[in-house]
């Protein structure tokens, strides 16, 4: 039975959250037990998903860095989870103080901790609620307090599409807030795949596997599939790459990103596109 | 001299903690084998071998150059607490403490950075200008290893204190995330659920929860209210208690269905016995909830009170199907149940009684509508009496018409019964208003099988056998034939031929000749109009007229025949030479009603130039009774013009003869009835007196006395001494052609002994 809106989700903490189970990836300690016996159980089949996170967490960086030189500074994060460190708003008012970012979360365990650590940020705001439901995310309070829809946004969508499954209709929820979007606003996208995955696909699924079992399915998507989230963007160069791949910052001495890189930090896709 | 062994074991070092990449590239290519240039050139050099080893394993989003531009403060304070005199390790912890705060919280990190503190601080950081202090003093080296040793317990245990600070704030801040996210959920809750309570107990509409096995668990007001407002009535029962003689059939089906989780809800019209007995009809749509697993936990009623609706719409239903009257079903009802019985099974049989009462209008115009309704509701209420059987039904079809249906077996003797107890029950007279009227009925009978007419069909052949019974006299019954049928004229098909008789000329008028009483001779004639049917032969005004009358045809029929006599008239006139023959025409209550009347009259008249005072128009009284002055101006301003106006049936329509003198007429024509007691010698004296008393009174107002219906030289001679002014009857002549006028005129034939006249 669909819930009524206006009965909230209850609160589980015996279930494993994928948000506190990427802190407990990027060496954080806002995670419970369950949340580290998921997250040890991935790593048995996939030592280096920490490796990954933090080719997510670096690629978002150097992303939300661009959208400020291209003179974005509205951000809206959906699934943002857990601000451990290294968080849009710090990233973007650090090169722009003016910036307004807006985080969006379906965990209320992960908007509870955000509205703490965001508290006296007035340029910020958090809310509770769904990409499944684009429309209760675009006609929030929050939302339209902070962020000014006819100028561009920069809309991030990094690693949260792939735990929409088709039924939720991942599609229609990105062309929905894109169709939101002003002209020259940004999709800023990082999506899990079995591509670029350093090991065989039965492997890999084990993660796949452990995903499921906590009621947070793991979508892998082909590059072509994730492709086409970028419907009505122009994907600016280098296009749908890798993590690592996109816009590297070339450290002296080290132009060999294969040889720079964990050979993890590969796995799965990541682009920006530009809304024409 | 141990340092070059210490640098080619430094790798080894870093190798165990760190990734290869680092482990093969920073001696060779990086990080030069031994230090060279000045200090800050080493320093950056030793930041670097550090990045290089443990970057692998931080977290940070940082880019390695930029991390490594981090370690380079840090390189430097350890390199000044390699110097620093007093030597002084609590520096060393605040390193450690750093390294956490940029997100290196892997032990890994840490013993990647101890390993490469070991094996290279000294070696880059150590030989610092030639005035250090460190190295002026004796014994250089070993104190560097000293330092340096103590310098990576500090940093261990900065690290270890940052690290369980950072630890327990984040664990402390997830916990209390996670407490206020339960809270908030709770409130929420708590919120939705007081508003859910208030949706509950404030519906309009019951709301009931049981469980899957029929237990209510609870109950909303609104429902407890519907089963007549006692709690304990409903709450603690059981669903499974509450059937109902009316249930649908599948009601207790789908309820199984339900429980067992087969069917997810449905919706039903079911009745429920109050405690007190009485009946709540609801519309109950009951669901099925599962819960977050699918599993089938609970059922929820809605359900809305439609008694009152219920009860509304068979009210509405028996008022749409009942004669408000009488009572009694009406057409439409009637048509349903004949349509039902005509489509029973095949051999089944059925018979109707067609039942028009004789002489009703009579009642109706001369005791007033009142007293035609109250006859109706007793005639009603004897029929009903007639039609106790089993299949037996009464309807009232509109007007005097009602029909008696029967069904089932041996209808044929049956409907005979019906038909003999319905004229029965007529023949007592029934008293209306201190009269005992007696009524008496016609009755056409249809009997026959199911499946072989339609209801339209079975209704037509009895109307026209009805009418066969009143025209055998009335107070009769007839059984309906086919060929009989085949012939019958219905009033229907009638009605319909009416106009185009009247475009293609099929009326025709005939006369009948009105004589003067005291000589016999000829005063005028009656227009009195036929209809030419070219199918059933010629027909009386009593057949059609009442048809034109609610058509609406009466009015350009009326003119037809008012300008025809009126032409006829003045035919006469100028064949007799001027002679005032006058010419008596009939005005139907329409007609009297029609804004035109005195417009067209005149027009006619003026058209045939007939004077006015050769026209009289006949007015029936009942057309009269009640009639205001808005009704009789026209009539008025005829008179006003010489038209004398005659009041046609005098004496059948209880008229208040005080009221004469308000009318414009100058004429009474006396009804037959009244003629009819002086048919016999000697007459009937009460027939006499109430003549002679109108006679009187009528020549007192100045009012002129015709009778009709004379049909005996005793009649006329009786009139005649009664003071009768004029007459009209077979006794003189029956009606005929206009040329049979102008025969009479001119010869004054009259059959009895009168004095001979002249034409005056």
């Amino acid at each position: 039975m669909e819930r009524p809106a206006w009965a909230p989700p209850g609160i589980d903490i015996s279930v494993p959250s994928v948000s506190r189970i990427y802190d407990y990836y990027l060496g954080g300690s806002h995670n419970f037990e369950v949340d580290r016996q998921a997250a040890r159980r991935a790593m048995e089949f996939m030592p280096g998903l920490p490796k990954i996170m933090q080719a997510n967490r670096a690629f978002m960086r150097r992303a939300v860095r661009y959208a400020v030189d291209q003179g974005v500074t509205q951000f809206l994060d959906i699934g943002s989870g857990i601000p451990t460190f290294g968080n849009v708003h710090e990233i973007a008012q650090a090169a722009d103080p003016e910036s307004r970012v807006v985080y969006v979360d379906h965990d209320p365990v992960a908007v509870a901790h955000s509205q703490a650590v965001l508290d006296g940020n007035d340029r910020t705001g958090v809310v509770a609620a769904d990409l499944r439901k684009p429309q209760d995310i675009l006609t929030d309070p929050e939302v339209t307090r902070l962020l000014d829809l006819g100028r561009p946004v920069a809309l991030l969508l990094v690693a949260v599409l792939h735990f929409l499954e088709d039924q939720d209709e991942p599609y229609a929820a990105v062309a929905r807030l894109r169709d939101a979007l002003a002209p020259g606003s940004l999709l800023i996208l990082t999506h899990a795949s079995y591509e670029g995955i350093p090991l065989t696909e039965e492997v890999a699924g084990g993660t796949v596997g452990v995903y499921r079992e906590i009621r947070s399915p793991l979508v892998m998507r082909s590059g072509e599939q994730i492709a086409r989230f970028f419907d009505g963007f122009d994907l600016v160069e280098p296009g749908l790459t890798s993590m690592p791949g996109w816009r590297p910052e070339i450290s002296a001495g080290a132009h060999d990103l294969e040889a720079e890189e964990d050979p993890y930090a590969f796995s799965g896709f990541a682009g920006v596109g530009r809304k024409a | 001299m141990r340092l070059p062994a210490q640098t080619a074991g430094a790798p080894a070092a870093a190798a165990a903690t760190a990734a290869p990449a680092v482990a093969e590239g920073a001696p060779a290519a990086a990080a030069p084998p031994g230090p060279q240039g000045g200090l800050e050139d080493r320093i950056a050099r030793f930041a670097t071998i550090w990045g290089r080893a443990i970057f692998p394993v931080t977290a940070t989003s940082l880019t390695r150059p930029e991390f490594e531009r981090h370690l380079l403060p840090l390189t430097r304070t350890l390199a000044e607490a390699l110097h620093a005199r007093p030597f002084d390790a609590g520096v060393a912890q605040r390193v450690g403490a750093e390294l956490v705060a940029v997100h290196c919280t892997d032990p890994e990190a840490l013993a990647g950075t101890l390993g490469v503190i070991e094996s290279y601080l000294v070696l880059y950081c150590g030989s610092v200008a030639p005035a250090g202090p460190v190295a002026s003093g004796a014994g250089g080296t070993e104190e560097y290893r000293s330092r340096c040793a103590r310098l990576q317990h500090g940093i261990a245990a900065g690290f270890a204190r940052a690290l369980r600070e950072r630890t327990l704030k984040e664990q402390e801040a997830i916990a209390r995330s996670a407490l206020t996210a339960r809270i908030d959920a709770q409130q929420a809750l708590h919120a939705s659920e007081a508003r859910f309570r208030a949706v509950f107990e404030g519906a309009a509409v019951g709301i009931g929860i049981a469980d899957l096995d029929g237990n209510v668990l609870e109950a909303n007001d609104a429902l407890l209210q519907m089963f007549g407002g006692l709690e304990g009535h409903v709450r603690g029962r059981k669903v499974s208690e509450w059937g109902h003689p009316d249930d649908t059939p599948h009601v207790w089906r789908m309820y199984g269905e339900l429980v067992r989780g087969e069917r997810e809800s449905y919706r039903v019209e079911k009745p429920y016995y109050r405690h007190d007995g009485t009946v709540l009809w609801t519309n109950l749509t009951v669901s099925l909830l599962r819960d977050a697993e699918g599993v089938p936990q609970y059922q929820l009623a809605l359900m809305e009170d439609t008694t009152e609706r219920r009860l509304l719409n068979l009210r509405l239903r028996y008022e749409a199907t009942h004669d408000a009257l009488t009572g009694l079903p009406n057409r439409t009802l009637f048509f349903e149940r004949l349509e039902k019985a005509l489509s029973g099974a095949g051999g089944s049989r059925f018979g109707l009684c067609y039942l028009d009462l004789d002489g009703f209008k009579a009642v109706n115009d001369s005791l007033g509508h009142s007293a035609g309704d109250r006859l109706l509701v007793e005639v009603a209420d004897r029929l009903q009496s007639c039609a106790t059987g089993p299949g037996e039904v009464v309807a009232r079809l509109g007007g005097d018409e009602f029909v008696a249906l029967t069904t089932g077996s041996d209808t044929e003797e049956k409907v005979t019964d019906l038909a003999v107890r319905i004229l029965s029950a007529l023949s007592t007279p029934i008293r209306i208003e201190g009269r005992e009227l007696t009524v008496r009925g016609s009755i056409g009978i249809v009997e026959g099988r199911a499946r072989e007419r339609t209801p339209a069909e079975v209704l037509r052949s009895a109307d026209i056998t009805m009418y066969r019974a009143k025209a055998a006299g009335g107070n009769r019954f007839e059984f309906a034939d086919a060929e009989a049928d085949a012939r019958a004229i219905t009033r229907h098909g009638l009605t319909n031929a009416l106009p185009a008789a009247l475009e293609r000329g099929e009326f025709f008028i005939e006369y009948q000749p009105l004589v003067h009483m005291h000589d016999g001779s000829v005063h005028g004639a009656e227009a009195l109009v036929r209809w030419s049917h070219p199918q059933y032969g010629v027909l009386g005004p009593d057949r059609f007229i009442p048809l034109a009358e609610r058509t609406g045809l009466i009015i350009p029929l009326g003119r037809w025949v008012l300008e025809e006599s009126v032409r006829q008239a003045r035919n006469w006139q100028r064949q007799l030479g001027g002679a005032s023959l006058r010419i008596n025409v009939n005005l139907s209550p329409t007609q009297l009603h029609h804004p035109g009347l005195v417009a067209d009259t005149v027009a006619v008249l003026e058209k045939s130039g007939l004077a006015p005072g050769a026209l009289c128009l006949e007015v029936t009284e009942s057309a009269l009774i009640g009639a205001d002055d808005e009704l009789l101006e026209p009539l008025r301003r005829l008179a006003a013009l010489g038209v004398d106006i005659a009041l046609d049936d005098f004496g059948t329509g209880y008229s208040n003869l005080a009221n004469l003198r308000r009318l414009p007429v100058s004429v009474l024509k006396l009804d037959r009835s009244f003629t009819q007691g002086m048919q016999q010698s000697p007459a009937n004296p009460v027939d006499v007196k109430i003549v002679e008393g109108i006679v009187a009174l009528a020549h007192s107002l100045e009012l002129a006395v015709t009778v009709e219906g004379v049909e005996t030289g005793a009649q006329a001679a009786q009139l005649r001494a009664l003071g009768c002014d004029t007459a009209q009857g077979w006794y003189y002549a029956r009606p005929g052609a206009p040329d049979r006028i102008h025969t009479l005129s001119l010869s004054d034939a009259v059959p009895t002994p009168a004095p001979s006249s002249t034409f005056s």
